[in-house]
């Protein structure tokens, strides 16, 4: 952590980038944009850049990790060395291992797994540039890559960060202030269902302000949830004019 | 990769998820209650501070070693603090041999939030001689015996080593450092605990056995500092939760905290 912190909260209550505290950035989804993919999204949210591609269910080796039952869900988050300020080391660190894990379990509640038994579905999840928040605008893109992938879902899952700066609760933090904030809390939900299927923190907070945050990081969800839907709907629109027309 | 999930009869998920609904476990435990906790300091001479965690069947060793090193860049004044968690063969049948997997780096990066957010180690004072010399304190956790909770038996195992641990005193000349033969304790400012929680069928049930890990939905930890809030959350597994469901356990998880944080400061009385 740095020494001198930045002054993060204006008077009027704006934040360092404008925002209020119960704003998102601006979030953009495209769908579809990788051919080899069964499914693909991108996502802009502030100056995050995150690719994730979907593929299968498909045939599942080492053999011996197939289930009978269901499919299994593989799940790989990369930074790119380039994606942060210093360059980081391919190689897969710890925060990479247990985001890859806590992403994963962030989307399997919503896979309707039953319906592929001995498959894997295999998400893979590559940071191009980071801007704080990049676990959840992941699982905000790979929702809407494995609705892409024509994967049977019981809802999709959005994702936001909840943090504290300089004492007040704020929605979708941004780099700055997820490192020098008081606290951060992501957070994903099945918005439908109003699950929660991700749930972490650091930094303290109180328990009025833990029921605070998850009702701040709903509103962020339900919003997500419109920005996902809106980006599947033009994909398919889009597909469909195209076959209509024969240029597909 | 999570490791393929172990078979536990249907039978016994039944009988499990039938007591639950009566508000009874198997081991007779109500929903809210711990097993027996017991904590043994300074078990081993070697390290600089040391503690043995049993939770009922569950056991769990932590090992301090402070070793002079150099402050990373972005914070010359300040020391360091590295949480290092095995799940090794011998504590159960279902650990396998190798590098750390995700489970491995889940536990120990959620024991080394709970710590670091409660600021539990004053590590700025732990800086030697500003941005070249200062303390790095290593807390290498390791599950003996896995039945269960390994996240609450490893957090009190670290925090109660950290607590009882004593490093060396040094003496500074210009650039050198020596180290000396006496010692001091480390600069602890809080006694954080994690408390963790099972959905297993719609109920939820505080720190789980193993058989009732192997039926879970979904589990979550709440890490609580001195003052009651909170300074870890995590979420595992395919399960979901309310809204409603994370704040009455994070309420709860305060209550209990704090019996776990009475065995830890009874260590020095």
């Amino acid at each position: 952590m740095g020494e001198e912190k930045p002054k993060l909260m204006t008077e009027d209550g704006r934040r360092v980038d404008g925002r209020r505290p119960d704003e998102l950035r601006p979030t953009e989804i495209e769908v579809g944009i990788l051919k080899n993919a069964d499914g693909s999204a991108l996502i802009r949210q502030g100056k995050n850049r995150i690719m994730v591609a979907v593929y299968g269910p498909r045939e599942l080796h080492p053999r011996h990790l197939a289930l009978p039952d269901r499919a299994i869900v593989r799940c790989r988050y990369h930074m790119a060395p380039f994606s942060v300020p210093e360059r980081k080391s391919p190689a897969p660190t710890r925060r990479e291992i247990e985001l890859s894990k806590v992403i994963r379990e962030a989307l399997e509640p919503a896979i309707i797994l039953e319906a592929f038994p001995r498959t894997t579905i295999d998400i893979f999840i590559e940071v191009l540039q980071a801007d704080g928040g990049t676990r959840t605008a992941s699982i905000t893109a790979a929702a809407v890559a494995l609705a892409d992938a024509g994967i049977p879902m019981r809802d999709l899952v959005a994702a936001v960060a909840v943090g504290k700066v300089d004492g007040v609760l704020v929605l979708d933090l941004n780099h700055l202030e997820d490192q020098y904030g008081g606290g951060d809390m992501p957070v994903a939900m099945m918005p439908s269902l109003e699950e929660i299927t991700l749930l972490q923190a650091d930094g303290t907070f109180t328990l009025e302000e833990l029921e605070k945050g998850l009702k701040l990081a709903m509103k962020g969800i339900r919003e997500l949830y419109e920005i996902q839907k809106r980006a599947l709907r033009e994909r398919y629109s889009s597909l469909a004019v195209e076959l209509r027309e024969g240029r597909r | 990769m999570s490791r393929p999930e172990e078979i536990i009869p249907k039978l016994r998920k039944d009988t499990i998820i039938s007591l639950l609904s009566q508000g009874r476990r198997l081991d007779n435990r109500r929903p809210d209650e711990f097993r027996e906790l017991k904590i043994e300091a300074n078990v081993i001479e070697r390290a600089d501070g040391s503690a043995l965690v049993s939770l009922g069947n569950t056991m769990v060793i932590a090992g301090v070693k402070a070793v002079l090193g150099t402050p990373y860049p972005d914070s010359p004044n300040e020391g360091a603090q590295i949480v290092n968690a095995e799940l090794i063969p011998l504590a159960s049948p279902v650990f396998e041999p190798g590098p750390p997997g995700e489970e491995d780096v889940e536990l120990s990066r959620v024991v080394d939030r709970a710590l670091r957010s409660a600021g539990a180690i004053d590590l700025r004072e732990l800086a030697i001689v500003p941005g070249r010399r200062a303390w790095c304190i290593y807390i290498d956790i390791y599950a003996l015996n896995h039945d269960g909770n390994l996240i609450d038996a490893s957090a009190l195992a670290a925090v109660a080593a950290l607590y009882t641990a004593k490093i060396p005193e040094v003496e500074v000349r210009g650039t050198e450092v020596r180290v000396k033969e006496e010692r001091r304790g480390l600069p602890m400012r809080d006694v954080p605990v994690t408390v963790t929680f099972a959905k297993i069928g719609g109920e939820i049930v505080v720190d789980p056995c193993y058989e009732e890990e192997l039926v879970m939905d979904a589990r979550i930890t709440f890490g609580i500092d001195g003052k009651g809030n909170l300074c870890a959350i995590q979420k595992g597994l395919r399960g979901t939760f309310t809204c409603e469901e994370v704040v009455r356990a994070a309420s709860l998880a305060r209550k209990l905290s704090m019996s776990l944080r009475e065995a830890v400061v009874k260590l020095k009385a």
